[in-house]
């Protein structure tokens, strides 16, 4: 590679215009080398990407979590129950617990709540003398049918799937609700 | 002895050079009047610089794991030696880098430092300031208390707020539908290595840029910024009147710096840092979730601000401010640096200070909050009537009390009542209550008829 130094013709005639051949060589290395990084960096970057991803990917069943008999829920009252989620990992630990508001509405008839308030999400608390779901975070206030009261909450507070099955009052498990910007 | 290592350092400057390439950095020259005002950067760095080792610290003792975070932090704020000081200065690190940050910025911004040749100065300093609010959030999940996992819950709302994306990017956060295994895994990897490795890189992109361009000179009154002539200008001034950064700078850096942490290790010590919260489970749900300091003055803004406007301020809020702080040193920079001869620049950072310090107050106050732990009135009055003891238990078991005060008990959401009876009549009374509005919730649905009528007996004698 010495095609700098041999040569020493004109000056207004660049060396490698005399060495087309090592000039494309030197210029296919280049790309070729530049290529290879590429594939070397997207090799490493798939595996690292879809570690990052790849909650969003899993398909979530949705199971029916049992949380007590019929008669455990009084008509008229609003109770919180504790289930676990679909399918949780391992060393979740605790963080597996979703709460709900079971509501008995009438005679076999069951509304179950989220706990997360509309707004912004934090856990809404019933206050039965009052017959209201309260937030602790920026004062939303719900009826006892989980529409608006007061605050800023932008829609009524979001409900489970809910059935009676083999005695017991079951709860689908479902994703944490998350309000989108259409809905605020 | 004293030979033997200079001959060492003779040896390693010779095989290495670290000597003569530090050198030049650390004596070049910097304006002579570059004193107390520009010791806020470095303290910012230093407090970094904190954080990592005290980062370190407690990595050595905590469980980055869902199921076992909170029983490592009790841990090592109860049990393990210095874990509860290492806690606080980490905890206060963080409140000084982000203070630091603040009024480093404002700094530059009243000097117009940012004007050219230093607009890169500047934007990387507006990525550094939110890397580092980023990391003031992420740590604080790390807390991994109830009030950590019911933070993430309302940093992935804040994010599904974002059109089209939204849902996906709070799922991302969360690390899947739902809390669980995955989440703190993911914070911890955010805040430990990700966003830490974005910030040593950017820092010392930003110190490059620091010494490339020069530490900017105090400005004068007269003396605009001209690109046409200023480098020129400003090597002249160097080589005429500079004086070397190390010694003659940099003490006050290394001694404000050095106050700074001494600081920050006695609030370690004498207040500690925040207490745990309860336990990571979601479905304890008797809990008030509230952000340390430093994220308060946006959590009172969503409070505060008209509910419609709420998913517009929540997007377009933070896109704005980027997109208003990196074109600054477009809009203007250059001409006049000197804050006498740009008063609305000084009066825009007094009013920004002002809003943020007053969202704090109010984020502590927090007067939407209902206040459950009211005690009712009839603990402090008793009523001969039947009907006035009735109305005023039924005042606080209603939920009233929460929002409304009477004789200095109840909370400050609604108007307070203790005088109410003055001016409204029974009827007036009745109709509210039945009805609601004005962000009360109509209690018509609820309150039985004799109910209503001791509630407001009860009110109309509050005189």
């Amino acid at each position: 590679m010495n095609q700098e130094k041999s040569e020493p013709t004109s000056e207004n005639t660049p060396p490698v215009a005399k060495h087309p051949d090592h000039d494309s060589r030197r210029d296919f290395m280049m790309k070729v080398s530049l290529g290879l990084g590429g594939l070397a960096a997207a090799a490493v970057a798939v595996p690292v990407v879809g570690a990052l991803v790849a909650p969003l990917l899993e398909d979530k069943p949705e199971v029916w979590r049992s949380v007590g008999t019929p008669d455990q829920f009084p008509v008229g009252v609003t109770k919180l129950v504790k289930f676990e989620n679909a399918d949780p990992k391992a060393w979740a630990g605790s963080t597996a617990h979703t709460a709900a508001w079971v509501r008995h509405e009438a005679d076999g008839q069951f509304v179950v709540f989220s706990v997360n308030c509309t707004h912004l999400g934090c856990p809404v608390r019933w206050e039965a003398d009052a017959e209201l779901f309260m937030c602790p975070c920026h004062g939303g206030v719900y009826y006892r049918d989980g529409t608006v009261a007061a605050g800023p909450p932008p829609k009524p507070l979001p409900r489970y799937a809910v059935r009676v099955a083999q005695g017991q009052v079951q709860v689908g498990t479902a994703p944490i609700p998350i309000t989108k910007f259409s809905d605020g | 002895m004293k030979r033997f290592l200079r001959n060492v350092g003779d040896w390693l400057e010779d095989r290495t050079g670290v000597m003569s390439a530090i050198r030049p950095i650390l004596n070049h020259l910097v304006p002579p009047g570059a004193k107390w005002a520009y010791v806020f950067g470095s303290a910012t760095l230093f407090c970094f610089i904190l954080q990592v080792v005290t980062g370190i610290g407690l990595a050595l003792l905590y469980q980055p794991s869902s199921d076992a975070a909170y029983q490592s932090l009790k841990f090592i704020t109860d049990q393990a030696m210095f874990g509860r000081v290492l806690r606080g200065i980490h905890f206060f690190g963080a409140s000084g880098m982000i203070l630091f940050v603040g009024v480093h910025m404002i700094r530059v911004y009243i000097m117009a430092a940012y004007k050219y040749p230093r607009e890169m100065n500047w934007i990387t300093g507006v990525f550094l300031l939110f890397l580092t609010i980023i990391m003031g959030f992420t740590g604080q999940l790390l807390r991994w208390d109830s009030n950590g996992v019911w933070s993430s819950v309302v940093a992935a709302q804040n994010l599904g707020r974002i059109p089209l994306i939204g849902t996906t990017l709070a799922r991302l956060l969360l690390g899947g539908d739902t809390i669980g295994a995955q989440s703190l895994s993911r914070f911890f990897a955010y805040h430990v290595f990700l966003f830490p490795a974005l910030i040593f890189g950017l820092i010392g992109f930003h110190l490059f840029l620091v010494i490339r361009n020069g530490i900017s000179e105090p400005p004068k009154a007269g003396r605009p910024v001209d690109p046409k002539t200023y480098r020129k200008w400003y090597e002249a001034m160097l080589k005429r009147e500079g004086v070397p950064f190390w010694p003659d700078a940099a003490w006050r850096d290394a001694m404000f710096g050095a106050l700074v942490i001494i600081a920050i290790v006695g609030l370690a010590i004498t207040v500690g840092p925040p207490a745990l919260t309860q336990p990571p489970d979601p479905s304890l749900i008797k809990t008030t979730p509230a952000p340390d300091w430093y994220m308060l003055p946006i959590f009172a803004l969503f409070a505060l601000v008209p509910p419609r406007t709420e998913s517009y301020l929540i997007f377009f809020g933070p896109v704005l401010a980027v997109g208003a702080l990196l074109a600054l040193p477009f809009l203007s920079g250059t001409g006049e640096r000197s804050p006498i001869r740009r008063p609305w620049a000084v009066f825009g950072v007094v009013c920004v200070v002002i809003f943020v310090g007053a969202l704090l107050v109010a984020g502590e106050i927090a007067p939407w909050s209902p206040r459950f732990d009211t005690k009712p009135v009839t603990n402090f009055v008793s009523y001969h009537n039947p009907q006035l003891e009735r109305g005023a238990m039924l005042f606080y078991k209603k939920g009233c009390q929460y929002c409304h005060m009477i004789n200095g008990e109840g909370g400050i959401k609604g108007p307070d009542l203790s005088v109410i009876g003055r001016t409204w009549t029974p009827d007036q009374l009745d109709v509210q209550i039945v009805n609601g509005g004005g962000n009360m919730p109509a209690y018509g649905g609820s309150l039985k008829q004799d109910e209503l009528r001791a509630i407001v007996a009860f009110l109309s004698v509050q005189k």
